[in-house]
């Protein structure tokens, strides 16, 4: 059996420091395995989060050699040979302890969403085409990876005005469902702040779950942003309509 | 010295935030009930997350013979009838409600063509039923109705792990909890609890479950007096991974059967034919998991210890469509690409049958003021359970548990709480700290596993089962003795794992205790030495409480429901005639 030396970031709010643990290695391996065989072996109170160890369910999110991964998905075989690994807590939240990190924001933003609100009378017939996108979007495991690396947060801490990639997908789950009767443009918008977004696709590389947050998301949302509040026709349509829900585009 | 803590007062407080947990949050909270949702992971994270095949409803969208009726044979069928036939009434009844109640909510079901929700084929229902969401109807689930429920008014405590629940007289009045992010204490005084806490799959080695599945409920259930019910009856879900060993046991959806996967040996073979001829893949859990077991044992395993699952026939395309998280899981933690070559499978440790013993139509245990729902309950499954029969389960039970704890809360005066009982609460997790001579949680939790695992596993004989018992008392001793070192109390898993392992003890001796006196073999339960059914066991169910130190284990008659016994007997005359 082989070793590998893994440094971990240990510490809490007021600072910390990266410590190394030897870990045998074994076939096919994550980083999850050996951050447990830490905690089993030399620091049993080395705190990370974990729960599904399959990719499911988004708790192990960490920055694996400076990229935000899950630890459970994340082989050691991947991982160039023989240097040590470093395993340290996302970045753009407030750090609790070792690799947990305070992840409540998420939340916040999540509550001021209007819930899924369905037009009178639906009927809930839907076809398979229309509801692709939507499905797409709502296989978000909320691993906040993408909120980690954008870099209006993880840069210049915008949590105020922003929503994040990860609640982008969610409203463009809301607005693109055929049953839903609430116009959500005007909200990520304003309080949303999707024009903060500038497009550099850095969520979308780091989604596990292979969502196209911003070509199938936060594009289509910026779209119809503009039919909304800068297109003249649309405005003239919308005021002799009364229509405030524009058609979904796809 | 008492540390100073925090004190929260609710109507109804409910412990754990799986399926049911939110489910009974909704309707507490829609009553205009202050209600209280605790669970130790973040939100959206509990268990039914992982959920994959889908959700059992008899809806009747894609074959519209199906009924409440066949739903409900099939589940007394599949509980080798052993089941609270009013639970399995109740369920088959309610679940298409609950599951156009998701949808109403938000869900996205896979559709039929004509713009229905979508229902596939799944082990042991006659008709295709489930409805699903690609492999990831949990997430489905759970997020749909957190999403509903945030905006109720409900008041999420995350990251608490509850420790003890506490009585005033024989009333349940509240419960005691750490948080996990610091250590500090914290007490929930209500008028009414609901335990939603899920399973626990922890107390075996090989098994899907995550970290929180140690049997929390299960154990503080029983020390406050509520009944457990069907105990022995564990289900080993027949295909977990076998390898790489860092994912033994995490589960391959019995979806991949219902899409038409097929089970082969070493030797080729499809093995199932021998077995189940008529159902053949598609036959009962604990069957096929014999099945899968016998093979390995008679030398016809695979090179990892398990069997064949090949789905590759179905083509690239279809694959990827309808199993995506199974494609992704095998390709890059096993590096296998299952559209072109088999999975290699194996029996893990799933599901419980048993828990709590509850009202049917309330979810009331036996201890006024306690209610439960979910993993954590007994009785609705019988001696096995059908894939996709939880999710409804959830649905179903933890409405009517929010009902009944709701109704009862309305109608119950202001809790009350002694400080002592509290003060015993807080001496019990600081005694972890710094003891003499201590002992490893994490030892003593893999010594436990091993023992469960190969002395009250898939097979059982008495001999084992004495042995196992004899075992769990000398883990008894380690545990007043496991210690974590003084002074971390924030996010310390080692110090939550010592008071884990207690609930693990508990669960443990009474699934040992259950599986010694059923001298039987039936669903989820299979003794060497009594490997056929008895009549006399067919009609019983063992129940567990506690009694002063001690466990209480009896049998007592499976009640019927006289209106329904048509249907029973008519399931049994078909089954008989095959
Ligand atoms: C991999 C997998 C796939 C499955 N697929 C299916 C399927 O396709 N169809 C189906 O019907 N069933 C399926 N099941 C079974 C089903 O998912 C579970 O039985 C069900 O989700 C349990 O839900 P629950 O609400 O009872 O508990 P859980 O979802 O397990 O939630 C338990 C909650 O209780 C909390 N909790 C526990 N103890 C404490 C404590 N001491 N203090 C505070 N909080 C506590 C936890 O934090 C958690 O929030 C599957 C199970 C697994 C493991
Ligand atoms: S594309 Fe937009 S949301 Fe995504 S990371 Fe870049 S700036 Fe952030
Ligand atoms: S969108 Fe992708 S990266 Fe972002 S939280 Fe969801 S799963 Fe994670
Ligand atoms: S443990 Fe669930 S995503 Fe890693």
């Amino acid at each position: 059996m082989s070793k590998r030396t893994f440094v971990v970031w240990r510490g809490n709010k007021d600072g910390g420091n990266f410590v190394e643990y030897p870990v045998e290695v074994e076939e096919g391996m994550v980083v999850l395995d050996a951050i447990h065989q830490i905690q089993r072996t030399s620091a049993p109170d080395l705190a990370c989060r974990w729960n599904c160890k399959a990719a499911k369910c988004g708790s192990c999110s960490a920055e694996v050699n400076g990229k935000p991964r899950l630890m459970c998905k994340t082989r050691l075989d991947d991982l160039p040979g023989e240097e040590a690994i470093t395993v340290k807590p996302l970045k753009s939240f407030p750090i609790i302890r070792d690799l947990v990190t305070d992840v409540s924001w998420n939340y916040t933003v999540n509550k001021k969403i209007p819930p899924f609100t369905p037009k009178k009378g639906a009927d809930f017939i839907m076809q398979q085409s229309d509801v692709d996108r939507v499905q797409e979007f709502r296989k978000c495991i909320e691993c906040f990876l993408c909120q980690n690396v954008c870099h209006v947060v993880r840069e210049h801490n915008q949590k105020s005005h922003f929503f994040g990639p990860r609640f982008f997908i969610r409203v463009a789950s809301l607005e693109m469902h055929p049953m839903d009767a609430l116009n959500r443009i005007p909200q990520i918008k304003k309080e949303g702040g999707l024009g903060r977004c500038n497009i550099t696709k850095c969520c979308t590389e780091v989604c596990p779950e292979e969502i196209h947050i911003t070509d199938n998301g936060i594009i289509p949302l910026k779209e119809r942003v503009v039919d909304q509040f800068f297109d003249p026709v649309q405005i003239v349509i919308r005021k002799i309509t009364g229509a405030d829900k524009p058609q979904p585009t796809e | 010295m008492l540390d100073k803590y925090e004190t929260h007062e609710h109507d109804v407080v409910i412990i754990g935030a799986g399926g049911a947990g939110l489910r009974a949050a909704i309707e507490c909270s829609a009553r205009g009930l202050k209600t209280a949702l605790i669970c130790k992971s973040l939100l959206g994270k509990a268990h039914t997350v992982m959920a994959e095949g889908g959700i059992a409803a008899a809806l009747a969208n894609v074959e519209s013979a199906d009924s409440w009726q066949t739903h409900f044979q099939d589940t007394m069928f599949g509980g080798k009838y052993l089941n609270n036939w009013r639970m399995a009434e109740l369920h088959a009844k309610e679940s298409p409600d609950r599951v156009r109640e998701l949808e109403r909510w938000g869900a996205v079901f896979d559709r039929t063509p004509e713009g229905k929700i979508l229902q596939r084929a799944f082990g042991g229902h006659t008709y295709k039923r489930l409805a699903h969401v690609g492999d990831r109807t949990g997430l489905e689930l759970i997020r749909t109705l957190q999403d509903k429920g945030i905006h109720q008014g409900i008041d999420v405590y995350m990251e608490c792990t509850i420790s003890r629940l506490l009585k005033d007289g024989d009333r349940m009045t509240g419960a005691f909890g750490y948080w996990r992010e610091n250590g500090r204490f914290v007490v929930f005084k209500a008028k009414a609890v609901i335990l939603a806490t899920g399973g626990v799959g922890k107390c075996f080695k090989i098994t899907s479950n995550s970290w929180e599945g140690t049997a929390d409920g299960h154990a503080l259930g029983f020390e406050a007096g509520a009944e457990l019910v069907d105990m022995e009856f564990v289900q080993f879900h027949p295909t977990g991974m076998v390898w790489p060993p860092g994912v033994m046991g995490l589960l391959v959806t019995e979806a991949v059967r219902g899409e038409g996967g097929i089970l082969r040996n070493s030797k080729g073979e499809r093995f199932m034919e021998k077995y189940d001829p008529k159902r053949m893949e598609l036959s009962t859990r604990d069957v096929v998991a014999r099945s899968i077991y016998t093979e390995v044992k008679e030398g016809r395993g695979s090179p990892h210890g398990g069997c064949f699952l090949d789905i590759s026939h179905r083509g690239a395309e279809y694959v990827k469509r309808k199993l995506p998280s199974m494609y992704h899981q095998f390709k890059e933690l096993a590096d296998v690409d299952i559209t072109k070559e088999p999975m290699e499978v194996g029996p893990t440790c799933h599901y419980i049958m048993g828990g709590i013993k509850v009202d049917a139509d309330t979810g009331a245990t036996r201890v006024p003021g306690l209610f439960a729902a979910g993993e954590c309950t007994g009785g609705m499954h019988g001696s096995n359970r059908l894939g996709g029969n939880s999710l409804s389960d959830l649905l179903v039970f933890g409405r009517r548990a929010g009902i009944g704890a709701g109704d009862y809360a309305a109608g119950a005066p202001a809790a009350n709480i002694a400080e002592a009982e509290v003060e015993a609460a807080a001496a019990e997790m600081t005694g972890y700290f710094g003891r003499p001579n201590p002992e490893s949680p994490y030892k003593l939790h893999i010594d436990l596993q091993n023992m469960m695992q190969s002395m009250v596993g898939i097979f059982r004989e008495e001999g084992d089962l004495t042995a196992a018992i004899a075992k769990l008392q000398e883990f008894k001793q380690r545990y007043e003795h496991v210690a974590v070192e003084e002074g971390q109390r924030m996010y310390n898993p080692g110090w939550h794992l010592c008071r884990d392992l207690k609930n693990m003890l508990i669960c443990s001796e009474a699934i040992a205790r259950a599986a010694l006196m059923r001298k039987e073999s039936r669903g989820g339960h299979s003794r060497l030495d009594f490997p056929k059914y008895d009549s006399y066991w067919g009609e019983h169910n063992i129940i567990i409480s506690k009694d002063g130190p001690a466990m209480k284990v009896e049998p007592r008659e499976t009640v019927k429901v006289a209106e329904l016994a048509p249907l029973v007997e008519a399931r049994k005359a078909k089954e008989s005639s095959k």
